[in-house]
């Protein structure tokens, strides 16, 4: 199978959904050509689906955001592209209180086909406003479905849904994946929400793992695999609907779970993860559940600060090799 | 109603807008009166829960200008949103129903007074936060555009929202990108306690929004028909590809700024002032100076509307209690509250 990046992807899955649909346009700051927005997913589009369907914003975020989910109720389907989702506190009105709440409050009259595309995430020194990962913010949002894919495959499978579904999704992507390669078929798939994927098999621990940090779980399985612990990675991909059963099924099979994800600990999605565990897999498990999280700090700049609060391989890999020795 | 004749109608009845227009006008604009008096009766009675913010003073502005529209043009409204959706033409027996928590509420009782929306008849919903629907009637227009329709978004709001930073987002984008939205400024001459006057140095809003190249206009938000003919000319203007418009009409909220208020914040000069410029009042003065409504034709009207009215808080309290588990429902079109897929 052809190997294409996570940005390539991306934009494969916007080009063809524009294409397959003409409802479907993109709205943004610097998205246009010659730009072609901050991490160049939608270079080139602008060239082929012109201005009117590729339209570019002033730094304006409760406006375009807002405009967004106007366009969405007329039966429009917008992909805004917030350029960080870091400023994403400049449009929370439009996300959380309009966006999310308008089909519930009149009844189920409306319906929002939106999505936002956002990254987040550290690793390039971009300091306390421009590298958090603030997905729990909208996993906590009744209303909000949240996608964050790791790898190029699922990003191409599941922004090609997210724009087909009726629902507003938050599509949160890293940006140190997008020059990540991998298997992405040419012919068309899409991946549904709320279907977990086991990244890799393995009997001695569960380690659940979002964006990023997925691979950095799948090397740090590596690592084990040659100390003779086994390691199994399951990859939500969506967050919301949050796929419960494979979890829970894997945290059966192997009595261990650490949950991992770049955010700060406190309050982060892995403490959703640890409840529904502690609820549904009470009596399978052997050990103490563990979160290898940021510390509850913002994202400071130094490089050498950056690693310290970072998760990488080693540390996930320090945390269950304790777990499995019995030292934690 | 006053019997109270209004004196000095000299200036003759208006050709550019019909008898049926005006009276259709007046009946609406008592409709929507009456029904904010039954709410606040039985709200005080302890029937209805929740806020309830009344526009008593201000139905000429929504009426004037939904006698603008078509049944396919769109609004947004407020928290302060009864007059508007009425004036679109929600049926009161529905929102009855809403604000008694029925299943037959326009929102099936998930909404209440300040959310009530009816997607058929283009009326988008009330936002309860504050300047929240401008950014998106900015969108309700580009989608209209995109698809090549024909149709306009009316956005009302408050005075109070001229503050806000989404209302200088969505006047800038709505400008930048000529969408046929008519931005529709009820100013009631306070954000709840906060007096308008106080809010800018110089207030002048139509000043303020011609530097986003948005033509405005200014009217006695106290008649109807003004409200209409500048209601008329920004919506045609739009229609016919113009652009966005903008309309200040000065009104004032009879009430406080919801049921409880005493209001101690409003002069009661000023109050008893804005009484006698009372919208309806001077409308009715109107068709009887220029014979287009008798006395006995009058009562009869306000007799039909107090019968509208009482169906309606029949009509709701007759209609089933919204079930209290369907407060998880309709939150997705594909999933249920727990993020499984929905069957069918």
């Amino acid at each position: 199978m052809r190997e294409i990046t996570y940005r390539d992807a991306l934009r494969e899955a916007l080009r063809e959904e524009m294409l397959r649909d003409e409802s479907v346009f993109l709205i943004g700051e610097d998205i246009a050509d010659p730009f072609g927005s901050a991490y160049k997913v939608t270079l080139g589009l602008s060239p082929e689906f012109g201005l009117d369907r590729v339209i570019q914003t002033p730094i304006s975020e409760q406006g375009f955001i807002g405009t967004a989910v106007g366009a969405a109720l007329v039966g429009r389907r917008p992909v805004a592209e917030l350029m960080y989702i870091d400023f994403c506190t400049m449009a929370m009105d439009q996300i959380v209180n309009q966006a999310a709440k308008i089909r519930y409050m009149s009844g189920g009259q409306a319906k929002v086909p939106l999505v936002i595309r956002t990254q987040g995430g550290m690793g390039r020194s971009s300091a306390a406003q421009h590298a958090q990962s603030l997905e729990a913010w909208f996993v906590h949002t009744p209303g909000l479905l949240v996608a964050m894919p790791s790898t190029p495959y699922d990003a191409k499978g599941l922004l090609k849904t997210a724009i087909r579904l009726d629902d507003p999704v938050i599509f949160i992507e890293h940006k140190l994946l997008y020059n990540t390669k991998g298997p992405v078929p040419e012919e068309e798939y899409t991946i549904p929400f709320g279907v977990a994927d086991v990244k890799r098999e393995g009997r001695d621990c569960t380690v659940v793992a979002t964006s990023r940090t997925v691979l950095m779980a799948l090397e740090a399985a590596e690592v084990l695999e040659r100390e003779g612990i086994s390691v199994e990675v399951v990859d939500p991909r969506t967050l919301f609907p949050l796929d419960v059963e494979t979890i829970v099924a894997s945290v059966k099979k192997t009595s261990r779970l650490v949950v991992v994800h770049e955010a700060v600990e406190r309050c982060g999605f892995g403490a959703e993860v640890v409840a529904q565990v502690a609820e549904k897999a009470y009596g399978y498990v052997d050990a103490p559940i563990v979160r290898v999280c940021a510390p509850s700090v913002p994202a400071p700049f130094a490089r050498q600060m950056e690693d310290y609060v970072m998760v990488d391989a080693k540390k996930i890999a320090d945390r269950v090799r304790r777990l499995v020795r019995g030292e934690i | 109603m006053s019997a109270k004749k209004t004196e000095g109608t000299t200036e003759a009845p208006p050709e550019d807008i019909t008898r049926e227009q005006l009276l259709g006008m007046y009946r609406r604009m008592r409709l929507i009166r009456a029904f904010e008096d039954k709410a606040k009766e039985r709200f005080e009675a302890g029937e209805i829960a929740g806020f309830l913010h009344l526009s008593q003073g201000q139905e000429a502005v929504p009426v004037g200008v939904c006698w603008a529209l078509g049944p396919r043009d769109y609004i947004t409204s407020t928290h302060r949103g009864h007059g508007d959706v009425i004036a679109k033409g929600c049926e009161v027996k529905r929102m009855f129903a809403e604000l008694y928590g029925r299943a037959t509420g326009y929102c099936k009782g998930k909404g209440g007074s300040m959310h009530i929306a009816d997607f058929s008849q283009g009326i988008i919903g009330a936002t309860g936060i504050v300047s929240g629907s401008l950014p998106t009637s900015v969108g309700i227009g580009m989608g209209i555009k995109q698809r090549g329709g024909g149709e306009v978004v009316v956005c009302f709001f408050g005075d109070g929202a001229t503050a806000e930073g989404g209302f200088h987002e969505a006047l800038n984008l709505a400008s930048l990108w000529q969408v046929p939205v008519v931005f529709v400024c009820q100013n009631n001459l306070y954000g709840l306690s906060q007096p308008w006057e106080k809010t800018a140095y110089k207030c002048d809003l139509v000043a303020r929004v011609a530097t986003y190249h948005i033509p405005g206009e200014c009217v006695d938000g106290m008649d109807v028909i003004a409200v209409h003919r500048a209601a008329r000319k920004a919506v045609e203007r739009a229609r016919s590809g113009g652009g966005p418009g903008f309309i200040e009409a000065k009104t004032y909220r009879f009430l406080g700024h919801y049921v409880g208020d005493p209001a101690l914040y409003m002069p009661a000069e000023e109050r008893e002032a804005w009484r006698k410029r009372d919208a309806i009042v001077k409308l009715r003065g109107q068709l009887l100076a220029w014979g287009y409504l008798t006395e006995a034709e009058d009562e009869a009207m306000g007799a039909e509307v107090a019968a509208e009215i009482e169906a309606g808080v029949e009509y709701a309290k007759a209609s089933p209690l919204a079930a209290p588990e369907t407060a998880l429902d309709e939150l997705y079109v594909h999933f249920d509250y727990l993020g499984d897929p929905k069957r069918g």
